[in-house]
């Protein structure tokens, strides 16, 4: 058994701000995030990107990249969405989420491009 | 029609209520009985005392008998099968006309169809299996609070299962101490803590100072992790009115969620208490205490699955299901049945998961299934693969039992899940690689690591006492 380790997140170390799904989890690469845009797809749910500064992501409502794309299956053109968001907002959360309608709901909803900590 | 004249004595239940010519209403009520008889009895004769005992008979016939039409409000017994691998008993199934219960009273529904004839001498044993709830009367029915989709997004967790844990030491903490137990499994990554059943209001912690101090906690780890986090606050009380002022004291202090027991708290409080929890914008967790002793003998009692959707019609967003791969009893078919029941808006009969009915909830709210007891890191893959996205997965032991402590074991936890879920998105076979899923996520996360040592050897491989009805021969 390894030596106790303290828990390290407190209020004033902004890392130990997450943003829910998957953050707990090493940030995305391309290939991470090309599987969860694939899932989606297959799922049939809509695609949609939504950014945000990350000192407000504990809002519900994060803003909307364009419309989502609905019935957009073309895994390249949802990716080219969520990297020109991600550029536009370089230091802004991005999140890729997957709406389902038949439960009115999101089947998913992940950040897959991390914003600056602040 | 006939006139009926009066006739006193005894006459056999079979010449009244057993029909099995009888066209099923699309608004009756339908049960399946598994009925253990007296030696010597015909089964169609103690069919027709269940049907009868269970509706309107006695076991007299009485002249007041033909002041109404006793033929449109009795219940019938329309068919006999046999048992799988049970070669004494065997199911009757008994229709009931809507008008026997009161409109949105579970109260009313079980007090007949559970009631006396539990124990009429004529059954050895006696077991409500399943029951087909016309739809015409789940609509008088207030249901689930807010139901799954509202709490994803009251909630703000999309994609994944919920993660949760029951504080222990189950009693003796004091508040302040409690509340500390609840702030370290919050900021380490759980979306909820909960009281444990027999959390009320003790000596040792009086309700108002426990939900005082866990509402801070809340509060905390919320502002350090930027994540939305609850606490079920347990309000089952003595009385219905103690109850309220409790569920009160937790919306005044902004709690997202309140716990009850619904069956030691009994179903007129549970009723009434989803109705206000609607009514002021609360979730309502459901624990399912003494359950056991109404359905764990396969012989006698209720099955679990007419349990959970007693309790779906009175009302709740959480139910405790059971985890199919913990300390506790639950058979993996008959666990995904009443899953299933708690969840979809439409339920088809399926013998092979014990569902003796289709079942349409209409637009009822869906309840998510608790799978509390006994589970820990390493039964992460299979929870996911059985309970889906729509459930919390609660590990109480298997949090707080952490060698670095709560935070540390939420942590693990919380990395744990999110790679299931992961890995099950890029459709990979959850139960078959979870080692591997695991042991990669383990290497970023030094909490997951230490507690996949420290859990590995734990397991529970105990036989289920009530299984699924299957041949024996």
């Amino acid at each position: 058994m390894s030596e106790m380790q303290d828990y390290p997140s407190s209020l004033s170390d902004v890392s130990s701000r997450k943003f829910e799904t998957f953050s707990y989890l090493p940030e995305m690469d391309a290939d991470r995030i090309r599987k969860q845009v694939e899932y989606i797809v297959s799922r049939g749910w809509n695609p949609a990107v939504e950014h945000t500064e990350p000192e407000s992501a504990f809002d519900h409502y994060w803003y909307m990249w364009k419309l989502p794309l609905f019935g957009e299956t073309d895994v390249d053109r949802i990716l080219g969405e969520a990297e020109a968001c991600h550029k536009a907002h370089p230091n802004n959360h991005v999140r890729l989420v997957g709406y389902d309608n038949f439960a009115q709901s999101k089947g998913a909803e992940m950040v897959i491009f991390r914003g600056k900590p602040v | 029609m006939a006139v009926k004249t009066y006739q006193a004595g005894v006459k056999d239940y079979r010449e009244t209520y057993w029909m099995p010519e009888y066209k099923l209403k699309d608004t009756d009520f339908l049960a399946c009985f598994k009925i253990t008889p007296q030696a010597g009895v015909p089964r169609e004769e103690a069919a027709a005392a269940v049907a009868a005992e269970s509706s309107t008979g006695t076991w007299t016939t009485v002249w007041t008998d033909l002041l109404t039409d006793l033929d449109y409000y009795k219940g019938r017994a329309y068919a006999i099968e046999d048992v799988p691998g049970d070669d004494e008993a065997f199911y009757a199934f008994i229709a009931y006309p809507i008008d026997l219960f009161e409109e949105g009273s579970v109260v009313n529904v079980l007090t007949s169809l559970v009631g006396n004839v539990f124990g009429f001498k004529a059954v050895r044993a006696l077991r409500l299996e399943d029951v087909r709830i016309p739809l015409a009367y789940v609509m008088t029915c207030n249901g689930p609070p807010h139901g799954i989709q509202v709490e994803r997004d009251k909630m703000n967790k999309y994609g994944r299962p919920l993660l949760g844990c029951t504080i222990k030491p189950k009693l003796g903490l004091s508040a302040k101490n409690y509340g500390r137990a609840c702030y370290e499994g919050l900021r380490g990554g759980l979306d909820f803590t909960k009281d444990d059943e027999n959390v009320n209001s003790q000596p040792f912690m009086r309700w108002r100072q426990r939900f005082d101090f866990v509402m801070e906690a809340i509060h905390k780890a919320e502002a350090e992790t930027g994540e939305r986090k609850g606490h079920y606050l347990n309000v089952t009380a003595p009385t219905p009115e103690e109850m309220y002022k409790r569920a009160e004291y937790a919306k005044e202090l902004g709690a997202p969620i309140i716990m009850h027991d619904y069956l030691t708290g009994g179903f007129t409080a549970n009723t009434g208490l989803a109705q206000w929890c609607r009514d002021n914008g609360m979730l309502l967790h459901i624990h399912r205490a003494m359950h056991a002793v109404l359905d764990r003998n396969p012989r006698h009692g209720i099955h679990f699955r007419v349990l959970t959707k007693m309790l779906r019609l009175s009302g709740g967003d959480h139910l405790h299901s059971g985890t199919v791969v913990g300390k506790l009893e639950g058979d993996r078919d008959a666990t995904l049945g009443w899953i299933d029941l708690m969840r979809d808006s439409f339920v088809k009969e399926d013998r092979s998961r014990g569902i003796m009915f289709d079942q349409d909830w209409g637009s009822m709210p869906g309840v998510l299934p608790v799978a509390s007891g006994g589970i820990h890191v390493w039964h992460m893959p299979a929870l996911v693969n059985i309970f889906g996205d729509d459930s919390v997965l609660q590990f109480g032991g298997g949090t707080l039992g952490h060698p670095w402590g709560n935070a540390a074991g939420a942590a693990a936890n919380r990395v744990a899940v999110e790679a299931c879920v992961e890995a099950r998105n890029q459709g990979r076979a959850l139960e078959k690689e979870g080692k591997d899923i695991l042991t990669t996520a383990a290497e970023s996360s030094p909490e997951l690591k230490i507690a996949m040592e420290t859990w590995k050897e734990i397991k529970f491989e105990f036989d289920t006492v009530d299984k699924l009805d299957v041949a024996h021969k």
